[in-house]
């Protein structure tokens, strides 16, 4: 019986589908792991009061959120060991009580209330504020409490919430735009200079130029400061916090506020979505321990593209000579080698590659050739998106390459006969007939790479991927992609926040939902990719089907 | 006494190459793959809109034969040839001859269809491109014209959009055919443009064919033997890469002069 089932090779199939599950598990309990981990956080917690013996037959009072739980071992191996559970709890405040985390052993806790009214505040600095809004006082000085306050309070955080967008519009776009320009005069001046073509109406031009700027950039900054004022006088808030302090609180200083214990369940998933969308769209704030993480979505994205639009020419132009043109040969045999096993280097070499290639010879002799103006200040000659982009199109050119010569061989020669015997040239049945027909392939190579260099982070942190950048690489000023500029990315923030943080509590949620982020970018741009590809391949069936 | 039963009330019986005007001439022509010698000093000449059969058992060199008239035989390496073929007084081996431009004047269809997986009013109009024709109205009436030509309008016209590769295979093949008449070729080359085919298939393109001859040169190899006698005018018997009888399709089939000819016809060998 056994015999017979073992001779019919089921016991393969077995293994077969087990291994297939193993590895099917594995995939979903990460992503599952990364999701909850990582979305859980962006779910509005109750605020919490625990009362805590102190251990001296006192009480202590805590407001805060739970945040997770653990325990501590006590004791030694002579007494024996005692496992302790413990709970994390979030009580913000950090300027107030030094840490805005602190660990309860479970047991010490005598009660856990959840007072309807407490509020939990996100603030621009020094991370959130729990406790109960006792007045607020309005820049006319009227003062109002309970539930007038909080009415009051939440007006003038929508308010205060839209000065501030404004705020930033001018600081961030109008104000940077005038010192790009103004900076661009510089370096025609200096250009000039170096030239000596400065000639009197020269100077004359650029100094109007230059006065112009200024007269806007003191229009922008009289409307800063007007705006600035009215933001910091809107109002200031009294919160009583844990240990029964008041504190002031000016309204210039919160992002938000809500009182999760008085929502309901549909309330509390608006926020969940409100936040996990502000997560998505803002800047990060707090050496990136808070805020958003828009700027490394956008510069991975911005760098994936880039990649793209630099390894798909180069990678299909040498598939096509090696397949269509290459004689074989010793010559042809060693390129092929040679591309297989790049495949198979490290990718920091990649990025030390990168950086005394790319970044120091060419970039180097770039500013020596073009932008001699700016320097010693460099402008190619630092790492930045463009290097980035070179070294990750560098390190899955293989890819690229190894794929596209598979699609190739794939055309079957029929077809190529075919074009040729209607008088086209190979060039011409190369561009009309094959390469449309191998473009399925080209696609796989594609999501490979894409797959390969969204993920990457070690050749990055040496050629242009920093922890925070002073501004997206596209923006409104000509010539609008700026491909010198430093880039944030969602590998390398993981890194940073998870590893490089201050404040390692509060950034570990964080670690989890960029994670989760970067696994489906990915995902995304895989199925995207594959969705063409496979629209593709139903255009193009090969003769056999 | 012959076993081919031709058809006895052909119109054109008694032909005489002598008469004919002639499109291609073949002088001492060899061809060899590395050392080997396939083809092996062809003399002959190949009549205007007539159909010309190529007949032999495999490996006879009837398939490399007709794949020199359009230098096919140029994307095989290590092919060298001797002789001259000149297509209307022109030397196809010429030097600063374009192939492209023979090509144009040589269309050719293969033994399996191999439309491209286009639409196809694309497949045909894809010579047409080729030559810089993009007016729209140009490239309709001629993919009609050549379409009607292939004998396969009235089944496609309302799916010119769709994909060729879902006709079927007899459909196929006269896309392919009407693809390489639409830029008006001199010459048709066909080489087994039946083979895989089922038998009503066949019989559409056979008449097909002889529908053709009155534009174009046709030049068939085929393996069938009826088929030979059926659609061709003349007829050429080769045999290990040598021409061995040459003449009128009623002549060869029904009085071969060479010995190797009525083996072959009468199945003796092949």
């Amino acid at each position: 019986m056994l015999k017979s089932w073992m001779k019919e090779g089921n016991h393969w199939v077995w293994f077969n589908a087990m291994a297939l599950t193993i590895s099917l598990l594995a995939v979903i309990s990460l992503v599952g792991l990364l999701a909850v981990k990582g979305v859980a956080h962006f779910w509005p917690k109750d605020v919490i009061v625990f009362t805590v013996d102190d251990g001296k037959g006192g009480n202590v009072q805590l407001i805060g959120e739970r945040q997770r739980t653990g325990e501590r071992l006590e004791g030694d191996a002579t007494v024996g060991v005692k496992h302790i559970p413990q709970t994390l709890v979030k009580i913000g405040g950090r300027e107030l009580f030094g840490a805005d985390f602190k660990w309860v052993d479970d047991p010490a806790v005598i009660a856990q209330d959840v007072p309807q009214n407490m509020v939990t505040i996100e603030r621009y600095e020094w991370g959130n504020l729990y406790g109960r809004l006792v007045s607020v006082t309005n820049s006319d000085g009227r003062k109002t409490s309970g539930s007038a306050a909080w009415d009051s309070f939440k007006s003038l955080i929508v308010y205060h919430g839209q000065l501030y967008e404004q705020l930033v519009d001018i600081q961030k776009d109008k104000i940077g735009s005038i010192n790009y320009a103004v900076e661009g005069l510089r370096l025609e001046r200096r250009g000039l200079e170096l030239k000596n073509a400065l000639t009197d109406d020269q100077m004359a031009r650029l100094a109007q130029e230059r006065k112009d700027l200024d007269q806007k950039y003191e229009l922008l900054l009289t409307d800063m400061q007007k705006l600035q004022k009215l933001s910091e006088s809107l109002g200031v808030a009294e919160i009583e916090v844990m240990g029964g302090k008041l504190v002031q609180l000016p309204v210039s200083k919160v992002v938000a506020a809500t009182m999760p214990n008085n929502m309901g369940i549909l309330a509390k998933t608006g926020e969940f979505f409100h936040k996990i969308w502000e997560f998505l769209s803002t800047d990060p704030r707090e050496a990136n321990t808070e805020g958003g993480i828009f700027p490394a979505i956008f510069g991975t994205v911005t760098l994936v593209f880039i990649m793209t639009f630099i390894v798909m020419p180069f990678g299909v132009m040498a598939a096509v000579y090696l397949r269509e043109y290459a004689k074989d040969g010793v010559i042809v045999r060693m390129v092929r080698v040679s591309v297989n096993n790049l495949a198979g280097v490290p990718s920091i070499v990649y990025g030390v590659f990168g950086l005394g290639f790319f970044v120091y010879i060419v970039g180097h002799g770039i500013d020596q050739a073009f932008y001699q103006e700016a320097l010693p200040a460099p402008t190619f000659g630092t790492s930045g998106l463009l290097w980035a982009a070179l070294t990750l199109a560098l390190l899955t050119l293989p890819v690229v390459i190894v794929s596209t010569e598979e699609g190739l061989s794939r055309v079957p020669r029929a077809i190529r006969e075919g074009s040729l015997a209607l008088g086209a040239t190979k060039i011409e049945t190369l561009w009309r007939t094959v390469l449309p027909m191998a473009s399925p392939a080209i696609m796989t190579g594609l999501i490979l790479a894409i797959a390969r260099a969204a993920g990457e982070v070690a050749p990055l942190m040496l050629v242009g991927v920093v922890k925070l950048a002073p501004s997206l690489p596209i923006d409104g000023n000509a010539p609008f992609v700026h491909l010198d500029q430093k880039i944030m990315h969602l590998g390398f923030h993981i890194h940073d926040v998870g590893f490089q943080s201050p404040n390692i509590e509060a950034a570990q949620p964080l670690v989890y939902a960029t994670a989760f982020l970067l696994v489906l970018i990915v995902i995304s741009l895989n199925i995207s990719a594959i969705a063409i590809r496979n629209r593709l391949r139903e255009r193009f069936k090969s003769l056999d089907n | 006494m012959s076993s081919v039963n031709v058809a006895l009330d052909r119109e054109n019986r008694g032909l005489n190459l002598e008469e004919e005007k002639i499109a291609i001439h073949v002088r001492d022509w060899n061809l060899y793959y590395g050392q080997k010698q396939a083809l092996n000093k062809i003399n002959m000449v190949l009549p205007e809109n007539r159909v010309t059969a190529f007949i032999g058992p495999s490996g006879c060199g009837k398939s490399t034969l007709l794949r020199c008239f359009n230098r096919m035989n140029d994307l095989v390496d290590g092919v060298r040839v001797e002789g001259e073929i000149s297509l209307h007084g022109q030397d196809i081996m010429e030097k600063t001859l374009n192939v492209s431009v023979l090509r144009r004047k040589v269309g050719m269809v293969f033994q399996k269809p191999n439309p491209f997986p286009k639409s196809i009013y694309e497949n045909v109009a894809y010579g047409l491109r080729l030559q810089g024709e993009n007016n729209r109205s140009v490239l309709d009436n001629k993919v009609e014209w050549a379409l009607k030509g292939a004998g396969i309008w009235n089944e496609v016209k309302d799916r010119l959009h769709d994909n060729a590769m879902g006709l079927s295979g007899g459909q196929q093949q006269r896309v392919v055919i009407a693809r390489a008449i639409a830029i008006e070729p001199e010459v048709l080359l066909l080489d087994e443009p039946t083979s895989a085919l089922d038998p009503i298939s066949t019989l559409s393109i056979e008449e097909l064919i002889f529908d053709l001859k009155e534009k174009f040169t046709i030049l068939i190899v085929t393996h069938n033997m009826q088929q030979a006698a059926r659609v061709s005018d003349y007829t050429a018997f080769m045999y290990m890469g040598e021409l061995i009888e040459y003449a009128d399709t009623d002549t060869l089939f029904t009085n071969p002069s060479q010995k190797q000819t009525e083996d072959y016809i009468t199945g003796r060998f092949g």
